[in-house]
C-alpha cells in the first residue's frame, strides 16, 4: 500500500443500477445489473452484492446470459469490447475486441456463435443493429471484427429492439415506425402510425417493444400510455393490432412472461400491470412501487420478475405479484439541494433522496441505509406541477438534531416555507419531528448551520435568508410544566443594512458567527449577538464561507462569485491573503485544518487542498472531473491511512468525496510526484511573492495581482471599502499600523492584534507546543490510534485540552 | 324482454292533436355573400389566365363584388325538429352489394353500396310493426319479421310489401335464412323455432323444432345447413335440422364482473363451419363454444354492458360485435406463428363511432357496418381489404335520409316539414334590418308555426308537398292519399280536405305541384304517373302515364318545368323519362346511367334538365333538343374535380336562379354550391373549395383564379336550401347535437373506468 502511493479519482458508488434491464441467472438465484463500468451480481434472496465484475474501461451498456452456457454472462461496453464472464466466481473468461462503441447487446439461442449489438459508426445519431460473430479461439483476447448489418436507423435504447419467436425476426421501433426484419426471408416490414401532426394522435410515438415468446405477436408501448399488440405482421397489408390502454402516461417498458400468457407493463404511475391473456378486462396490478418503472425483466425460470425504478432501485417480484426483495442504490433522479452531509452517528452520506425524503447512504457498502420522510406529503407525479422541495438540511449537536428546510414557490410572490427540527431518538434509532416552524423567514433560506461547539450548553441554530435577516434559534424549555418538552424558538434576529444574508457559519468553538451579506462578511459574538467586525473585499457576493479549524481557527475563508478566495485573519481583522480561484465547492475537513476547494474551469474541475495558515497548497489535482462538481464532502476514515508523502497526508484521516452530475467519487492514493508549479501556488503565496516575481510576471495574464499597489491589504481595504461599512478609526488605525509592520516581517501567522488579551499573548508559546502535539498525534496515527477531534481556540478550551493531553499521553504510554 | 334495456320508441306523432305549441323561432336571416359572379366576368382573357392561375395553385378564388350580385339574405332555419329513428337491423346482400336497414319505427331502407352508398329505396314504417329481424334470402328477396308476429316480404321493384305471414308463435325475435337461401327460420317469443320453405312467390310453413323454455333471441345456421344454433335466455341450443331436436344445450355463465346477474341474454350467435359457435351476451362476453361437445372454449370479456350483435365475414376469418356502450370490436383469425397452421381468434381494433347502443352489425367483404340507437349508419372500410387507398376507404356515416323532407312555398314564404306521423307548416320570419356581409340581422317578425297536421292511422308518411302558391298541401301514406286546401284570411288559416280521392290515388311515392299550382303530379307505387287538375277547390284527374309494358318500376323523383310543359320522372335504375304535359305523351328518355339519380330539375327558360347522380356527376340535358347540352359535354370531357367526385353525400336538391340562367344551385348535406356555367371548370390542380375571397385582390387575379364551382360550407348539416326570390335564400339545418339531445341517454361510461 505504501509502496505505490497514488491518488486517483475513483467512482465509488451511486452509479445507476437502473441504466439497463437487469438480467436474471437461469436458476433465478442471481440478478445482474450494469453499474457504471462494472457489472454487479446480486443475490435475489439476500439482496447482497455477491460480485462486482471489474474489467471494462467505460460504461457497461448491456449484459446478457450466454444462451449456450447459462453460467456465463456476456457484457458489452462503450470501450468497444464484449467480455464473457464466469459470474459465479467473478472471473473474466474472454474479451472480444469489436473496436467501436457498443450501445446494447442481445443474444439469441439460435444464432450459435454470434451476438447482436447496437453500434453507431459514422454519424453520431444514427445507430445500427449489427450481428457480431464471436470467433472461437483459446486466447484471452480475441478480435471480433466481423460485423454484419441487420437494421439501420434504430433507436439507441435497447428497449426499442426485441427478438421474437426464437430469433426468426427482430422488431425495432423508432418514433412512429415499427420495423420487423425477418432473418430467413431477409425482408423488412415497416408499419407507420399516424404522426403527431394529427392532433388526435398527438403522442403515439413508440417507446418500447417486446416480442411474445411463442406466438408471432409484438407488443409495443407508446407515449400516450397505449400498448399495441401487433399480429399478422408478415403481411404489409393484413397486419392488425389490438390496443390495451391503462397507463395514463408513457409506457416505459414491456415484458412478456416466459410462457407468454401475460404481459407486464410499467410507467410513471409506479404500478406494475400484468395483462393476462392480453385482454383489456383481465389485468392485475402491483401498485405503490415508489418510483417510475424504467425497466421490467423476467427470469428465465419464470418464477420472478424484476422492475428497475428511476430512484435507482431494483425490486424483485414474485410471480404472484408480491415484492420479495429490494436492491436500493443511491437515489439521484432529482437535483441535490441539500448538498452532501455526513451523519455524525452512522457516518452515512446524507442528501436528497426520493421526492421529499433525505436518504442515508452508506458509502462503504454502496447501499442505502434508510430514507427519512421530511415533507410527509403525498407525492403527485404530474408534469409541470411545482413540488415542495427539500432545500436545506443540517446536522447539529453530534447528530442529535437535524434541521430541514422545505419550500415551494409557485409564483414570485407566493412562497411556502417551512423549517423542521428533528431530534434523534435513541430508542427508535431515528429522527423524530420536534419543532415545525412555518415561514421562519419572509424569503428563501440561503444557509443554516448549527453551533457545533462542544461546550455550548444550549443547541443553537442560525438561518440566513434572502429577506436580509439571519435568525438565531435556540432550544428552550417549552411550556410543559415538567420541563420535559423542548422546542426551538427564535432568540435573535440580525441584519446588516438590508442586504441579503447569503451564508452563515460558526467558528469551531462556537464563539463567533460569521454571516455574509452579499459582499460583506459580518462577525458576531455568539454570546451577546453583537456585531464584532465586518470584512468587505468588494470582490462579488460571498458564495462560500467557512472558518478555519484547529490551528487555523483564527482564519475565516470566503469564496466570492467573482472567483476570489479570501482569507481573513480574525485576530488582526485583516485580509491575510487572497487568490483568484473560481471556487465551486469549499469544504473544511472536520479532522484537520485542511480545506478542499474545487474550482471550475472550461476544461474541467480542479481540486486544491490547503491550510488557511499556509500560503502554499498542500495538494493540487487538475482535472478531477470533466463534469461540473456539484458538491463535496470530507468523510472521516474508519481506519486511518498512512501516507508518508507530505502532499497526501491530508487523506490520512479523511477521504474527500465529491458529487458530479452523475457520480459520487473519491480521490484515493497517489504516487509521489514532483509538485508542479501551478498558478495556485502563486496565488496563495502572497508573502513569497517578491521571491517569485519572475514567475509571476510570466503568469500575469491569467492572474490578477490582488495584493494591491503596496501589497498591503489594510491600505487597500481602507481605500476601497465603502465608508459605511468601515469599522471605527481606532480599529483601523491599529490594523493599518500592523499591516505596515507585517510587510517587514517574515512570519505573519504569529501576529497578534492588539485587541487580543494579554492572556492570550502569554499562551502563544503554549500554542506552539500544541502544534507539536498535533504533529505527534498525526504521527501516532500509524499505530491506529482512535483520534479525538482536537480543538484549539478559546482559552478555557485550551486549558481543558491541556488536561486532555496529559490523559492522552498516558494512554499512549500505556500502549 | 328479460334484459336491462327496454325498447325505446321515438315519440314522434304521439302528441295529442291539439293546437301545437309554437317553439321559439330561430330563423336568423343574415347577409351572406356567396361566391357567385356575374356572367359578364367571362371575358375572353379569362381562358388564357386560367392556366396561369392553375400553376400558382395557392391563389384564392376571385369574386366580382362590383356588381354585388352574389349577395343573398339567408333564412337560417333551425326549427325543423326532425329526429331519425334508431337503426334496429341491417342485412347485407353480397350478390347485389346492397344493404337493407330497418329502423325502430318499421321503416326499411335499401342502400346501394356500389352506387356511392346511396339510399335507393325505402319502405315506410308502421306503428305496429317493430322490425326485429331482417334477412336476404333466395338471391335478392328481402324478408323481415317483427314483434307483431308476422314475416313480411318486400317488393323491391314496386316498393311495397308483398305479403305478410303470421308465424303463430308470438312476437318474432330472430330470423335466419338457410345458407342455400331456400329456407327461413324464425325464433319466437314462445320458445319455438319455426322453419319456412321459400317458394317463388310466397313462404310456406314447414315445421317446428323442439320447443324451448324461453324466447329465441338469435339464430344461426351452420354453413352446411345441417345444424342451427339458437340463442335464448341463459343458454344456447344446437338443433339438428333433419330431426328438429336439440343436440346440445350450452349454459351461459350469468356472472358479470363477479356479480351474479338475474339473467344472461344471448343476443347473438354465429355458427362457423368448423363447428364453433360464437355467442355474445348481456354480460358483456364474447364466447367460443365447441358445438360437437357443447363446451366453452374461450371467453373474451369485452364490455361492461351488453354485447348486442355479431356478424361474421363470409370467409370466417373475422367477425365484428357491437356493444351497448357504442363500441364495435373487430375479431380476427390470425395464425399463431408464421410457419404454423394453427390459428387463433384475436380481438383487434375497437371502433367507437357510436354514442349509443350498437343494435346491429354487418360484415361486408370490405367493410364493417354498424347501426344503433344513435341513428347513424356507420360503414367502416377494412384497410387491409381495400386495394387502393382512395376516398372509398374512408369512413362513412349516414344520418339523414337521401330524400327531401321539406317543401317550400316561395310565394307565401312557407316551409312544410315532413315527420314520420305529422306535417308542420311554418311561415318564415322577416326583417327590415340591413347589414354587412356576415351580419346576423334581428327579426322584426318571428317565424310562425301555422299548422300541425297529424296523420290518421299507424302508417308513416311517405311523401308530402306544398304547392308554390301555398294553398294546397298533399301527402300520402301507404294506403291513403290526402289533399288539403288552405285558406288564408289575415292570420287565420283554415284547412279543408279534398274528399273523394279516386281509388288509383291510394298511395304516392312522390308528389309535385306545377309552378302555377294548377296541376298536381303524383307518382304512384304502381309505376303510373297521374296528372290532376286543380282549380279553385275542385279536383280533376287529367291523365295517367302508365309505365312501359313489362316494368313495374316505381318512380321516385319528379321534376316539372316552370312553364308546366315538361315533366321528368326518374325511377330507381332506368333512365329519366320526360313527358310532354300538353300533349300528354312521352317526349323522350334520357339515356340510362350506371348510378341512380339523386336529384333533378328543369331550368326555367331553356328547359334544360339538370340531373345529379349518386356518383356526383351532373348532367344537363336539353329537353327540346333531346340531347345533352354543350356545357354538359364539355364537363364530361374534362371531368369533375377529384374532390368533387369524392364527396360522399348525394346532391338532394337542384334549383335555378330566376335572373341568372347560367347558374345552377345545388346542395348536399354538407355544402351548398353554385355552378356558374359561364366560367371555366376547375381542373385537379386548382382549389375546389374556395373560402371567401380576400377583397383586396385585384380583378385580374380574381378572374384568373375563378372557376365554375362556388361552394359554401357554412350551413351543415343542410337538409334543404332553396331560393325564395332573387335575393333571398332559405337554408334548413339540423345540428347533430340537437338530435342527440332528443335521443334516450346513452350508457354513462367513465373515461378512466373507476
Amino acid at each position: 500500500m505504501v509502496d505505490e502511493e497514488t491518488i486517483r479519482v475513483v467512482r465509488c458508488g451511486g452509479s445507476e443500477l437502473n441504466f439497463r434491464r437487469a438480467v436474471f441467472s437461469a436458476d433465478s438465484k442471481y440478478i445482474f445489473c450494469v453499474s457504471g463500468d462494472f457489472v454487479k451480481v446480486y443475490s435475489t434472496v439476500t439482496e447482497e452484492c455477491v460480485h462486482i465484475l471489474h474489467g471494462h474501461r467505460n460504461l457497461v451498456t448491456g449484459i446478457q446470459l450466454n444462451p449456450n452456457n447459462h453460467l456465463q454472462l456476456y457484457s458489452c461496453s462503450l470501450d468497444g469490447t464484449i467480455k464473457l464472464w464466469d459470474y459465479i466466481d467473478g472471473i473474466l473468461i474472454k474479451t472480444f475486441i469489436v473496436g467501436c462503441k457498443l450501445h446494447a447487446l442481445f443474444t439469441v439461442a439460435q444464432a450459435e456463435d454470434s451476438v447482436f449489438a447496437i453500434v453507431n459508426k459514422e454519424k453520431p445519431d444514427i445507430f445500427q443493429l449489427v450481428s457480431v460473430k464471436l470467433p472461437k479461439s483459446s486466447s484471452q483476447e480475441v478480435e471480433a471484427k466481423e460485423l454484419s448489418f441487420v437494421l439501420d436507423y434504430i433507436n439507441q435504447s435497447p428497449k426499442c429492439i426485441a427478438f421474437g419467436n426464437e430469433g426468426v425476426y427482430v422488431a425495432a421501433v423508432r418514433e412512429f415506425y415499427l420495423s420487423v426484419y425477418f432473418f430467413k426471408k431477409k425482408t423488412t416490414s415497416r408499419f407507420t402510425l399516424s404522426s403527431s401532426r394529427n392532433k388526435k394522435h398527438a403522442k403515439n410515438n413508440f417507446t418500447c417493444v417486446a416480442c411474445h415468446p411463442t406466438e408471432d405477436c409484438i407488443a409495443s408501448g407508446h407515449m400516450d400510455g397505449k400498448i399495441r399488440l401487433w399480429r399478422n405482421f408478415y403481411d404489409d397489408k393484413k397486419y392488425t393490432y389490438t390496443c390495451l390502454h391503462w397507463h395514463h402516461d408513457m409506457v416505459m417498458d414491456l415484458a412478456f412472461s416466459v410462457t407468454g400468457t401475460s404481459l407486464l407493463s410499467g410507467g410513471c404511475e409506479s404500478v406494475l400491470v400484468e395483462w393476462r391473456d392480453a385482454t383489456e378486462k383481465n389485468k392485475e396490478f402491483l401498485p405503490r412501487l415508489g418510483a417510475t418503472i424504467e425497466h421490467i425483466s423476467v427470469s428465465p425460470a419464470g418464477d420472478l420478475f424484476c422492475t428497475s425504478h428511476s430512484d435507482n432501485k431494483i425490486i424483485i417480484i414474485h410471480r404472484n405479484l408480491e415484492a420479495s426483495a429490494v436492491i436500493q442504490g443511491l437515489v439521484k433522479d432529482r437535483s441535490i439541494f441539500t448538498g452532501l452531509m455526513i451523519d455524525p452517528r452512522t457516518k452515512a452520506l446524507v442528501l436528497n433522496g426520493k421526492p421529499g425524503h433525505l436518504q442515508f447512504y452508506s458509502l462503504q457498502s454502496d447501499k442505502q441505509l434508510y430514507n427519512l420522510d421530511i415533507i410527509q406529503q403525498e407525492y403527485i407525479n404530474d408534469y409541470g406541477l411545482i413540488q415542495i422541495e427539500l432545500t436545506k438540511a443540517a446536522f447539529g449537536c453530534f447528530g442529535n438534531w437535524l434541521a430541514t428546510v422545505e419550500q415551494r414557490q409557485e409564483k414570485e410572490t407566493e412562497l411556502e416555507l417551512q423549517m423542521k427540527l428533528w431530534m434523534y431518538n435513541k430508542k427508535t434509532q431515528g429522527f423524530i419531528l420536534n419543532t415545525k416552524i412555518n415561514m421562519p423567514h419572509e424569503d428563501c433560506i440561503t444557509a443554516l448551520c448549527f453551533c457545533n461547539a462542544e461546550k455550548s450548553e444550549q443547541p443553537t441554530l442560525v438561518t440566513a435568508s434572502k429577506d436580509g435577516y439571519f435568525k438565531v434559534w435556540i432550544l428552550t424549555d417549552d411550556s410543559d410544566i415538567y420541563k420535559k418538552a423542548v422546542g426551538w424558538t427564535c432568540d435573535f434576529v440580525g441584519s446588516y443594512h438590508k442586504y441579503q444574508a447569503t451564508n452563515c457559519c460558526f467558528s469551531e468553538d462556537g464563539s463567533l458567527l460569521a454571516v455574509s451579506f452579499e459582499e460583506i462578511v459580518t462577525i458576531w459574538d455568539s454570546v451577546t449577538w453583537e456585531l464584532k467586525c465586518t470584512f468587505c473585499q468588494r470582490a462579488g457576493k460571498i458564495r462560500h464561507l467557512c472558518f478555519g479549524r484547529l490551528t487555523c481557527s483564527k482564519y475565516l475563508l470566503g469564496a466570492t462569485e467573482n472567483g476570489i478566495l479570501c482569507c481573513w485573519n480574525l485576530l488582526s481583522c485583516a485580509l491575510e491573503w487572497n487568490a483568484k480561484l473560481n471556487v465551486r465547492v469549499m469544504e473544511p475537513d472536520p479532522n484537520s485544518e485542511n480545506i478542499a476547494a474545487i474550482s471550475q474551469s472550461s476544461v474541467g474541475s480542479d481540486l486544491f487542498v490547503f491550510k488557511p495558515s499556509e500560503p502554499r497548497p498542500l495538494y493540487i489535482q487538475k482535472g478531477i472531473s470533466r463534469e461540473e462538481v456539484q458538491w463535496g464532502v470530507f468523510v472521516p476514515r474508519d481506519v486511518p491511512e498512512s501516507f508518508t508523502s507530505e502532499a497526501y497526508q491530508w487523506l490520512n484521516r479523511s477521504q474527500f468525496y465529491f458529487l458530479t452530475k452523475s457520480q459520487v467519487t473519491a480521490p484515493l492514493k497517489k504516487a509521489e510526484e514532483s509538485l508542479p508549479t501551478t498558478p495556485f501556488y502563486f496565488i496563495l503565496g502572497k508573502h513569497r511573492q517578491h521571491q517569485d516575481e519572475k514567475l509571476n510576471e510570466t503568469l500575469e495574464n491569467e492572474l490578477v495581482q490582488l495584493p494591491l499597489t503596496e501589497n498591503i491589504p489594510a491600505v487597500s481595504e481602507l481605500l476601497h471599502t465603502p465608508a459605511h461599512v468601515l469599522p471605527s478609526a481606532a480599529f483601523l488605525c491599529s490594523m493599518f499600523v500592523n499591516s505596515l509592520l507585517l510587510s517587514k516581517e517574515t512570519k505573519s501567522a504569529k501576529e497578534i492584534p492588539e485587541d487580543v488579551d494579554m492572556e492570550e499573548e502569554k499562551e502563544s508559546e503554549d500554542s506552539d507546543e500544541e502544534n507539536d502535539f498535533i504533529e505527534k498525534v498525526q504521527d501516532t496515527n500509524n499505530t491506529g490510534l482512535g483520534e479525538d477531534i482536537i480543538h484549539q481556540l478559546s482559552k478555557s478550551e485550551e486549558k481543558e485540552l491541556r488536561k486532555f493531553r496529559k490523559i492522552d499521553y498516558s494512554w499512549i504510554a500505556a500502549l | 324482454m328479460g334484459g336491462r334495456r327496454a325498447r325505446r320508441r321515438a315519440a314522434n306523432g304521439r302528441q295529442p292533436n291539439l293546437p301545437p305549441p309554437s317553439p321559439p323561432p330561430r330563423a336568423l336571416p343574415a347577409h351572406f355573400r356567396l361566391c357567385a359572379r356575374s356572367t359578364s366576368g367571362a371575358e375572353p382573357e379569362s381562358a388564357r389566365a386560367r392556366g396561369a392561375g392553375a400553376e400558382r395553385g395557392e391563389r384564392r378564388e376571385g369574386e366580382s363584388a362590383a356588381a354585388g350580385m352574389g349577395e343573398f339574405k339567408v333564412h337560417r332555419v333551425r326549427f325543423f325538429n326532425y329526429v331519425p329513428s334508431g337503426i334496429r337491423c341491417v342485412a347485407y346482400n353480397n350478390q347485389s352489394n346492397r344493404l337493407a336497414v330497418s329502423r325502430t319505427d318499421g321503416t326499411v331502407e335499401v342502400y346501394n353500396l356500389s352506387a356511392n352508398y346511396f339510399q335507393e329505396k325505402f319502405f315506410p314504417g308502421h306503428e305496429s310493426r317493430a322490425t326485429e329481424a331482417l334477412c336476404w334470402a333466395e338471391g335478392q328477396r328481402l324478408f323481415s319479421a317483427g314483434l307483431n308476429g308476422e314475416i313480411m316480404e318486400y317488393d323491391l321493384q314496386a316498393l311495397n310489401i308483398k305479403y305478410a305471414v303470421d308465424a303463430f308463435g308470438g312476437p318474432i325475435w330472430s330470423m335466419a335464412a338457410s345458407p342455400s337461401g331456400s329456407q327461413l327460420l324464425v325464433g319466437c317469443e314462445d320458445g319455438s323455432v319455426k322453419l319456412f320453405q321459400i317458394t317463388p312467390d310466397k313462404i310456406q310453413f314447414e315445421r317446428n323444432f323442439d320447443r324451448q323454455k324461453s324466447r329465441i333471441l338469435s339464430l344461426s345456421w351452420h354453413p352446411s345447413g345441417t345444424h342451427i344454433a339458437a340463442g335464448s335466455i341463459d343458454y344456447i341450443s344446437v338443433f339438428d335440422v333433419k330431426s328438429g331436436s336439440a343436440v346440445h344445450k350450452m349454459i351461459v355463465d350469468r356472472q358479470y364482473m363477479g356479480v351474479s346477474k338475474r339473467k344472461c341474454i344471448v343476443w347473438g350467435v354465429a355458427f362457423l363451419s368448423d363447428g364453433t359457435v360464437i355467442s355474445v351476451d348481456s354480460a358483456g362476453k364474447v364466447q367460443f363454444w365447441d358445438s360437437a361437445t357443447g363446451t366453452l372454449v374461450k371467453s373474451h370479456l369485452i364490455a361492461n354492458a351488453d354485447v348486442q350483435s355479431i356478424a361474421v365475414a363470409e370467409q370466417e376469418d373475422s367477425f365484428v360485435v357491437g356493444t351497448a356502450e357504442g363500441t364495435v370490436f373487430h375479431f380476427q383469425l390470425v395464425p399463431v406463428t408464421s410457419n404454423s397452421s394453427e390459428k387463433q381468434w384475436v380481438r383487434t381494433k375497437p371502433f367507437q363511432h357510436h354514442t349509443h347502443d350498437v343494435r346491429t352489425v354487418a360484415h361486408s367483404p370490405t367493410a364493417l357496418i354498424s347501426g344503433g340507437t344513435d341513428t347513424h349508419l356507420v360503414i367502416r372500410p377494412l384497410m387491409e381489404k381495400v386495394e387502393v387507398k382512395n376516398y372509398d376507404a374512408a369512413l362513412r356515416k349516414i344520418t339523414f335520409p337521401h330524400r327531401r323532407l321539406i317543401s317550400c312555398s316561395k310565394k307565401r314564404q312557407l316551409l312544410l316539414f315532413q315527420f314520420a306521423h305529422h306535417l308542420e307548416l311554418w311561415r318564415l320570419g322577416s326583417t327590415v334590418a340591413t347589414g354587412k356581409n356576415g351580419d346576423t340581422l334581428p327579426l322584426s317578425k318571428n317565424a310562425d308555426h301555422l299548422l300541425h297536421l297529424k296523420t290518421k292511422g299507424p302508417e308513416n308518411i311517405i311523401c308530402s308537398c306544398i304547392s308554390p302558391c301555398g294553398s294546397w298541401i298533399a301527402y300520402s301514406t301507404v294506403s291513403r292519399f290526402f289533399l288539403y286546401r288552405l285558406n288564408y284570411e289575415h292570420d287565420n288559416i283554415s284547412l279543408k280536405r279534398v274528399s273523394k280521392m279516386p281509388p288509383f290515388l291510394r298511395s304516392a311515392l312522390q308528389i309535385l305541384f306545377s309552378e302555377d299550382s294548377t296541376k298536381l303530379f303524383v307518382a304512384s307505387n304502381q309505376g303510373a304517373l297521374h296528372i290532376v287538375q286543380l282549380s279553385g277547390g275542385s279536383f280533376k284527374h287529367l291523365h295517367a302515364f302508365q309505365p312501359q309494358s313489362g316494368t313495374v318500376e316505381a318512380m321516385c323523383l319528379l321534376a316539372v318545368s316552370s312553364d308546366g310543359n315538361w315533366l321528368a320522372a326518374s325511377g330507381t335504375s332506368a333512365g329519366v323519362h320526360v313527358y310532354n304535359v300538353k300533349q300528354l305523351k312521352l317526349h323522350c328518355t334520357v339515356p340510362a346511367y350506371n348510378f341512380p339519380v339523386t336529384a333533378m330539375a328543369i331550368a326555367p327558360n331553356t328547359n334544360n334538365l339538370v340531373i345529379a347522380h349518386s356518383d356526383q356527376q351532373v348532367f344537363e340535358y336539353s329537353i327540346p333538343d333531346k340531347q345533352y347540352t354543350d356545357w354538359s359535354r364539355t364537363v364530361q370531357k374534362q371531368g369533375f374535380h377529384h374532390l368533387w367526385l369524392q364527396r360522399d353525400t348525394p346532391i338532394t336538391h337542384i334549383s335555378f336562379h330566376p335572373k341568372r340562367p347560367m347558374h345552377i344551385l345545388l346542395h348536399d348535406a354538407y355544402m351548398f354550391c353554385i355552378i356558374d356555367k359561364s366560367l371555366p371548370l376547375p381542373n385537379d390542380k386548382t382549389l375546389l373549395y374556395n373560402p371567401f375571397p380576400p377583397t383586396n385582390e385585384s380583378d385580374v387575379v380574381r378572374r384568373r383564379t375563378a372557376h365554375a364551382f362556388k361552394i359554401s360550407k357554412i350551413y351543415k348539416p343542410l337538409l334543404f336550401m332553396d331560393l325564395l326570390d332573387e335575393r333571398t335564400l332559405v337554408a334548413v339545418e339540423r345540428p347533430l347535437d340537437d338530435i342527440i339531445a332528443q335521443l334516450p341517454p346513452p350508457i354513462k361510461k367513465k373515461k378512466f373506468g373507476t
